[in-house]
């Protein structure tokens, strides 16, 4: 997937999400500080950045849990900075938050039926029969309280519980965070099929390898601002943004190779 | 042994009142977070309501005054959500207490304005009239109505709550209202929904119990304290531990007052102390988040 550079406006014409000059404060911390992004349906977005860089906060500004105080978060052309959550939602933005936060006290049944009726206008090839089609394990489990499952099993919970709402852009909040390497795998091939699904994704993860090895391009966030911005394989061969982020490139490049890709 | 069939029914009937007034505190708490000390009000805005409702003396409008003094009630409760219990979700508990005593207080001035300080009553039906014979025991009939009420509105809440989107919606809500919210779902409107429910639930208590008590100012304080404890001991948020706890509280008071008739009203309080030092969140409840 090639990047439009060459032309902002018509980036911004296809972009599905836009962030522009994006201001966030918790209390009077200034967490978010003038942050732009820009997100079209299909494209997988890396958003990097140290622990504590405003990563989930930038996420929480987009989808209205947090409000932003100043700046444009637009939805298909619509300014949405102010709106509540559940229309953000609405207009197609699934947030998948980051940790263990399933609907514990219902079984996993109840929580993918219940997010089925969230949108109940948004009309779409999703459906709960269609994520257990495509995630046999849940169907396994299925009359089981979400509390009990394993990580893994609530990553693709969570998962499965935003694809219901049929949305065009997921944002993934720390998706392998706690996960067994073998899970981490895993979640990247279910990236993969959502990119084939068409979905816009923007990965927020503090695992860089990871998340370029899955994404078309990648944005640095560093204390509350966007540091650099390009493509994944920019992003890949630049060992000083990298050990900016704590990845040796040395590190990246012996993945590569295990995995027989050239870098 | 002739006196057990009159000690269980007692027993039942004031677990049931309990139960009553304690499910919609219950309810409003698991999901929203928010200490609402005007419920008692809302139970004596029933119990009011249906003494005007009723009609004088005979009391033959009674059921269908039942229902409209919960549905009024359950109006209020909306108009109390939108007006005050909006502004103050994850503020701090002090800041709730006294928005929601502020409530209780108001409450209070406005009953004494509309029905006065005397007591009122409400016959009762006389379909249910009476007593009727136990095992050799004459139970009153109307202590029927209560335990099916409550009996009602537990399997009703737990139906609602295990089978209904709008239930799902409410324990989703418990676990986690930001992904809730994030998934599309109208977090405010549900809210305001599952607070008018409390408060029907407070307003059906104080109709149906209505005919047994004297229906007077002050009877809002006096039913909050059980509520309280019935809602603390059967762990805040679960209905089957205020079921649970309206029966044991219910009890304690009974062997309260076979064993030590002056101490009688102590025993639900020594329960709850023995309870909570046992199990800080409740019967039911879970620890803190």
């Amino acid at each position: 997937m090639s990047v439009l550079r060459s032309n902002p406006a018509a980036d911004e014409k296809r972009a599905s999400l836009l962030v522009r000059d994006v201001n966030t404060y918790y209390g009077a911390s200034h967490v978010l500080q003038g942050v732009s992004l820009r997100l079209a349906e299909g494209e997988v977005v890396a958003l990097l950045g140290r622990n504590g860089a405003g990563k989930t906060t930038l996420l929480r500004s987009i989808v209205g849990l947090t409000r932003a105080r100043s700046g444009g978060v637009e939805v298909g052309g619509r300014d949405v900075r102010k709106a509540a959550p559940h229309t953000v939602a609405r207009l197609g933005i699934a947030f998948v938050p980051s940790g263990r936060r399933v609907f514990g006290s219902l079984s996993v049944d109840e929580n993918l039926r219940l997010s089925s009726r969230s949108c109940p206008r948004r009309k779409g090839p999703w459906s709960v029969a269609r994520v257990y089609e495509t995630f046999p394990k849940l169907a396994d489990v299925k009359a089981r309280g979400a509390r009990h499952l394993s990580g893994g099993e609530q990553q693709m919970l969570k998962l499965g519980r935003a694809l219901v709402t049929n949305p065009n852009i997921l944002l993934l909040d720390e998706p392998t965070e706690g996960l067994a390497p073998v899970v981490v795998g895993q979640l990247g091939e279910w990236l993969e099929l959502l990119r084939g699904e068409g979905f816009g994704v923007l990965l927020a993860e503090q695992n860089a390898m990871f998340a370029l090895r899955h994404s078309d391009r990648g944005y640095i966030l560093e204390k509350g601002r966007i540091r650099f911005e390009g493509s994944a394989t920019e992003l890949r061969s630049s060992e000083e943004l990298l050990s900016g982020l704590g990845v040796s490139a040395r590190a990246v490049r012996v993945v590569d190779a295990a995995e027989g890709r050239e870098s | 042994m002739d006196t057990v069939v009159i000690e269980v029914s007692g027993t039942l009937s004031a677990a049931s009142s309990l139960f009553l007034a304690s499910a919609g505190l219950t309810l409003i708490f698991g999901a929203m977070r928010v200490i609402n000390l005007a419920h008692g009000s809302f139970y004596m805005f029933g119990a009011f309501l249906t003494t005007s409702l009723v009609g004088f003396a005979t009391g033959a409008r009674f059921w269908w005054a039942v229902p409209v003094a919960a549905l009024a009630v359950a109006l209020i409760g909306a108009g109390v959500e939108l007006g005050v219990i909006r502004h103050i979700y994850g503020k701090e508990h002090l800041t709730q207490l006294l928005a929601t005593y502020a409530l209780f207080l108001i409450f209070a001035d406005l009953a004494l304005r509309i029905w006065g300080a005397e007591s009122r009553a409400v016959p009762v039906p006389k379909s249910f009239f009476g007593s009727i014979e136990i095992a050799g025991e004459q139970i009153p009939k109307y202590n029927l109505v209560i335990v099916g009420t409550a009996i009602a509105v537990g399997v009703g809440l737990w139906l609602l709550l295990k089978l209904t989107t709008l239930g799902w919606r409410i324990r989703a809500a418990v676990d986690d209202p930001e992904s809730l919210e994030a998934s599309g779902v109208n977090l405010q409107l549900l809210f305001t929904v599952v607070f008018a429910l409390g408060a029907l639930l407070a307003g059906l208590g104080g109709a149906v119990i209505s005919p047994q008590i004297a229906v007077t100012p002050g009877i809002d304080g006096s039913i909050i304290v059980g509520a309280f404890i019935v809602t603390v001991v059967g762990g805040l948020g679960s209905i089957l531990g205020a079921a649970v706890a309206a029966l044991l509280i219910g009890a304690s008071e009974t062997a309260g007052t076979l064993a030590a008739p002056d101490w009688a009203s102590t025993f639900p309080y020594i329960a709850m102390i023995a309870i909570l030092a046992v199990r800080p969140w409740g019967l039911f409840g879970q620890p803190e988040r």
